[in-house]
């Protein structure tokens, strides 16, 4: 590699990489951030969506520094390390569906792989049903790479085709900051739990640099073991786990139960089949939400146009009621709520993974892509 | 010599063209092209945890590993 610590040449060191990340999700969750959500990639894009207007549900409304921070930390050590390369043109519109049906599915559980692995830390049972979903979505996904699915090569591309997503995320982020009013702020809910913005943007750098060293993805970590019994990526997970459950158990979070956990929902047929959407769908991608972040800070426009898909998307899943709401118990004044996806995010999680099943298992794999014998 | 071109490929793909080839070529000498270095990486990786031995070298667009 070019600088730095190389963090991918053993499963210790990429353990130890997991670890950083823990601790900056649990320093971000100690700095204000909603407790189990710290650093969930889908949550934070959602309240993006919300903060630019385009999604109006005002408990989940707030620029996420830590999203600018991810893609930049991930630009800025590919830079460094000479990874950064700028490439595009791989079925970009299949990648913004896919983009688009990961957020989806992500919002009918209530978070990504990322968030999935931190409430599982908290000892929430309906994280361990989401898991099982994302299991059997990423072995499907990976059926399909078997029977030779591809979305084909991506090709070196213009430079600035690079720049335009950090860049752009860059700006966005100084107009939050430096204008009042201009975006939307939650005032009550989840938006409104936030780390200060420093903290949340040192913290997403840090996260996204080491993710970027480590390759970090939820997908793939399940995906090497299924295809080829590889459990590098895996211990990458561990270490992320490992370090919030110690966090969660030291702070009191721990709560070993389906109920009574904070933004989250046990309609486990919901949870199931909305993680299997996200697993199924990432895999397609070549990655999860956070290697989609991570890719498109080192270059891959395909992954900036991933990214869009989960921001449109998100805005999709609140303006036209896909999401999940979360469980609640009674009050004096309330009776209790179940949560979970009202009709309209039952019958999306359907047609994703319709959906799904058609690109999957329709799409062939291009001449180029096959082994030739050498003159 | 087999060659197999993975340039451009989303992960796992080219890990997978490779373990196809050696399938399909068994005991042949691979040239596999990739674009990223991680991808390289991968490769290299899965080549080692294979039993076999990987030679890299820069290409004007990524890098040709040989393998044996």
């Amino acid at each position: 590699m070019g600088v730095g610590l190389d963090l991918s040449s053993s499963k210790a060191r990429l353990a130890l990489g997991g670890a950083i990340m823990g601790v900056v999700a649990a320093c971000l969750a100690v700095f204000g951030n909603p407790k189990n959500m710290a650093i969930c990639t889908a949550c934070f894009i959602r309240d993006i969506a919300g903060a630019l207007k385009l999604q109006t549900v005002e408990t989940v409304q707030y620029f996420r520094p830590e999203i600018v921070g991810i893609v930049l930390g991930a630009f800025i050590i590919a830079l460094l390390a000479k990874e950064f390369k700028v490439t595009a043109g791989s079925a970009p519109l299949v990648r913004f569906l896919l983009g688009f049906m990961m957020m989806v599915g992500a919002l009918v559980f209530l978070g990504c792989p990322l968030r999935m692995v931190l409430r599982l830390s908290a000892g929430d049972l309906n994280a361990l049903v989401g898991l099982i979903g994302f299991a059997l979505g990423v072995f499907t996904g990976t059926f399909a790479l078997k029977r030779g699915f591809s979305l084909g090569p991506a090709h070196p591309t213009a430079a600035p085709n690079g720049y335009v997503l950090p860049a752009s995320l860059l700006v966005l982020l100084v107009l939050s900051v430096a204008t009042a009013g201009l975006f939307a702020v939650s005032e009550k809910g989840p938006g409104s739990l936030h780390a200060p913005v420093i903290a949340s943007l040192v913290g997403g750098l840090v996260f996204g640099a080491v993710a970027q060293r480590c390759r970090t993805c939820f997908a793939g970590s399940i995906r090497d073991i299924i295809l080829m019994g590889n459990f590098d990526l895996i211990s990458i997970i561990g270490g992320i786990f490992v370090v919030m459950l110690v966090y969660n158990v030291i702070t009191g979070n721990f709560n070993l139960s389906f109920t009574g956990q904070p933004v989250a929902h046990a309609r486990h047929l919901w949870n199931l089949l909305g993680m299997y959407v996200v697993g199924f769908a990432a895999v397609l991608a070549g990655g999860c939400p956070l290697r989609q972040l991570i890719m498109a800070g080192q270059g891959s426009g395909d992954a900036a146009v991933t990214f869009l898909g989960l921001l449109i998307g998100a805005a999709f899943a609140h303006n036209f009621k896909l999401a999940s709401g979360a469980a609640a118990a009674a009050t004096a004044d309330t009776a209790a709520v179940p949560g979970g996806p009202g009709l309209n995010g039952q019958i999306a999680v359907i047609a994703c993974i319709l959906v799904l099943f058609v690109i999957g298992f329709g799409m062939k794999p291009r001449e180029s892509a096959t082994a030739k014998a050498a003159a | 010599m087999i060659e197999v071109d993975a340039r451009g490929l989303s992960c796992p793909e080219p890990l997978m063209l490779v373990d196809k080839a050696w399938k399909a070529h068994p005991g042949e000498t691979l040239r596999v092209l990739v674009s990223e270095v991680f991808v390289k990486t991968n490769v290299e990786k899965f080549a080692k945890s294979k039993g076999k031995k990987s030679t890299a070298a820069p290409t004007d667009d990524g890098f040709a590993l040989t393998i044996e």
